[in-house]
């Protein structure tokens, strides 16, 4: 077998607060291989994108790593420090934020940006740097990149925007990518050619991605494999297939149950009854049992049963076999 | 662009016009220059005499038309107290404002930009805290006091800096004076400069740091790092330059206080310049000389603020409305 590009090991972070520390990220493990898409999902709150900003070292204080191992090509890269980890950021991992208006400085040109990230990571001269910024442009599909290319970021539309925010990300050839809801902001016409942009580019160079999103549609459009996230942890597992379509978690089933995907035309939405316990009142055992529609007496107390690739933590899965 | 430059200018002269207008009416509020100007021993017909020369008979919209007139063409008209051309006496005092404005101007530029990025970016250090007091007493002590504690300090106590005037100074040209060639004219700028530029400073540091803790927080600074740029490229290249959009706008304001602001700190000191002429001229109710004086620095005024938005356009593409190549 050969390694993952991202390997990620009992990852927990924590955060102090008045009330006590909580753990937005809760033991989680996941890999990703070369090439792989991994779809993220799981209501909001659920540690999403903690998990990704642990994971290129951009947790905001007071938010830290807190246990775990994080591998990126058979490094580990947890414990790296500041300059060490500033070097991975842009060069191995590359990271897509949520609002392509907000992601790019008002006052740089889109070249300039560009030309930045490279020089910053690639030796390469000015000139090399300009050129390639250009074919950086053209390669997301920028119509007239080498004109566009001096143009601020308010000269482009939302969707160009993320288009330029992703060639920014991919520019220093990063071998992981994690994409934070890369297509919630924009307009619904763009959501589906920023995806597909995005899934051809990562394909094209092997490249590993992280796509969190609450799109199931999305999901079921770019990812390979699905890791379901509830109050920090991981409650499913698996293939995109097997995931969209015999989820083995009753969380997963809710959710899905509760996504419009247009394939299955459904009537009523429906609903998971309650929400997702606060951080600071967790209760035992799973997290996700007063809500269960299958709740038995030992899921409030016992830990979790182990999670892996194609299982649920879940002591009464869906299907019943799925349990050794 | 040049549409945007001629509207402004033009409402900076109908600016300067009302300004010039309410200075002068003012004056006549402020005394009878004739009771200054002739001594005990005046008859009913000197008065008269000297008022119809001075053109004081004439109706306030004549004489401020007349005035208007001069100015235009660099004529202020004659200094009762002195009896010399007022552009003269002012050309004289000129240099002695300027070179202490420019010199606070650029120490409270440089030191509270500076100060303010530090802060800033070290947000919860100790240094930034202790400076971040500090800067509340540079705040909230008035010009004359801060003055009178530095020459307490060091020219009283510790006699290292004079305590008033502005030393030997050098003549450039035909009425340029620079205090900046000799040491003894250095030594004098030193603590009127401090006086004068340390509330500007304070100000913009405060504004530099209020302003870059909020653009620290934008995405696009977490984008920058999360790209792997190095801390002085984020800090400087994306932040301070975001940063410096609202700030020069403030930065140009308080360059016009730093001239206004200079009749306390030359009074204070001694300080030959315009600014200290305009007190005297209060006193002696020196009209020609007060409405020049208020004319010049509306002006600056004017021009400074016509300059800051002419700067803000360069800073922010955003308001290059007439760029080609938008969608
Ligand atoms: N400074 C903090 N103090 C306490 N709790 C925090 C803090 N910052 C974040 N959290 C909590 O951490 C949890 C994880 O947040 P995260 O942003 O990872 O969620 P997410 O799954 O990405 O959600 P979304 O889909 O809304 O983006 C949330 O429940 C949030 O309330
Ligand atoms: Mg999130």
């Amino acid at each position: 077998m050969t390694t993952p590009v991202l390997s990620i090991r009992n990852l927990s972070v924590e955060i102090p607060t008045r009330q006590g520390i909580v753990k937005p990220v809760d033991g989680v493990s996941y890999d990703i291989s070369e090439g792989e898409i991994l779809g993220v999902v799981g209501e909001s709150g659920a540690g999403k994108s903690m998990a990704g900003n642990a994971v290129i070292g951009l947790l905001n204080a007071p938010a830290h790593i807190s246990g775990g191992e994080i591998w990126l090509n058979g490094v580990r890269i947890d414990p790296l420090k500041g300059e060490e980890m500033r070097k991975l950021r842009g060069k191995e991992i590359g990271m897509i934020f949520q609002d392509p208006l907000t992601s790019l400085n008002p006052l740089l040109t889109v070249g300039d940006q560009l030309a930045e990230t490279m020089l910053t990571h690639l030796p390469i001269s000015r000139k090399e740097a300009a050129e390639r910024a250009v074919a950086a442009l053209e390669e997301v599909g920028i119509p007239g990149a080498a004109e566009r290319i001096d143009s601020y970021p308010h000269e482009f539309s939302g969707g160009m925007r993320q288009r330029v925010v992703i060639a920014l990300a991919l520019c220093a050839e990063p071998s992981l990518v994690i994409a934070d809801e890369p297509t919630t902001a924009l307009d619904v016409s763009v959501q589906a050619q920023i995806i597909s942009l995005l899934k051809r580019l990562c394909r094209e160079r092997g490249t590993a991605v992280m796509l969190i999103t609450h799109d199931m549609g999305v999901i079921a459009e770019a990812a390979d494999r699905v890791a379901v996230m509830y109050a920090g942890r991981l409650a499913e597992l698996g293939n995109v297939r097997d995931v969209l379509t015999q989820p083995r978690h009753p969380y997963t089933h809710g959710l899905m149950a509760s996504t419009p995907l247009a394939s299955e035309g459904q009537k009523r939405l429906h609903q998971i009854p309650g929400a997702m316990p606060r951080l600071q009142h967790m209760p035992n055992g799973c997290a996700f049992h007063p809500r269960c529609p299958k709740v038995q007496k030992r899921c409030s107390h016992d830990p979790l049963p182990p999670m892996a690739e194609g299982r649920a933590a879940c002591w009464s899965p869906l299907l019943a076999e799925a349990v050794e | 662009m040049l549409a945007f430059i001629i509207r402004r200018v033009g409402q900076s002269i109908l600016v300067l016009l009302i300004v010039g207008l309410v200075a002068f009416s003012m004056f006549r509020f402020v005394g009878d220059p004739i009771d200054n100007m002739l001594g005990q021993e005046r008859t009913i017909e000197d008065v008269e005499r000297l008022r119809t020369q001075l053109g004081l008979d004439q109706p306030f919209p004549v004489q401020y038309f007349k005035f208007l007139e001069g100015a235009v063409q660099g004529n202020f008209g004659v200094s009762y107290r002195q009896g010399r051309p007022v552009a003269e006496i002012l050309m004289e005092r000129a240099p002695a404002t300027l070179e202490l404005a420019a010199v606070s101007g650029l120490l409270a530029i440089i030191a509270g930009i500076a100060l303010g990025v530090f802060t800033a970016i070290r947000r919860n250090g100790f240094a930034a805290h202790t400076i971040m007091a500090a800067s509340l007493v540079g705040v909230s002590l008035p010009t004359f006091l801060i003055g009178i504690l530095l020459i307490y300090l060091f020219s009283v106590e510790l006699g290292w800096l004079p305590s008033f005037g502005r030393g030997e100074t050098v003549s450039i040209g035909d009425w340029w004076t620079t205090g900046f060639l000799t040491q003894s004219g250095i030594k004098a700028l030193i603590l009127p400069a401090i006086t004068l530029g340390l509330y500007q400073m304070t100000l913009i540091m405060r504004l530099v740091r209020s302003e870059m803790l909020e653009v620290l927080r934008q995405d696009y600074i977490r984008f920058a790092r999360a790209r792997g740029l190095r801390d002085r490229v984020v800090n400087f290249r994306h932040a301070l330059k975001n940063t410096m959009v609202p700030v020069v706008t403030v930065i140009g304001l308080q360059l016009g206080s730093i001239i206004a602001f200079a009749i306390i700190t030359e009074t204070v000191f001694q300080w030959p310049g315009v600014g200290l002429l305009f007190i005297n001229a209060i006193q002696f109710v020196d009209i020609p000389v007060m409405a020049a004086y208020l004319m010049l620095i509306s002006v600056m005024f004017v021009g400074i603020n016509l300059i800051v938005d002419i700067l803000y356009v360069f800073i922010d593409p955003r308001l290059r409305v007439d760029r080609k190549g938008g969608h």
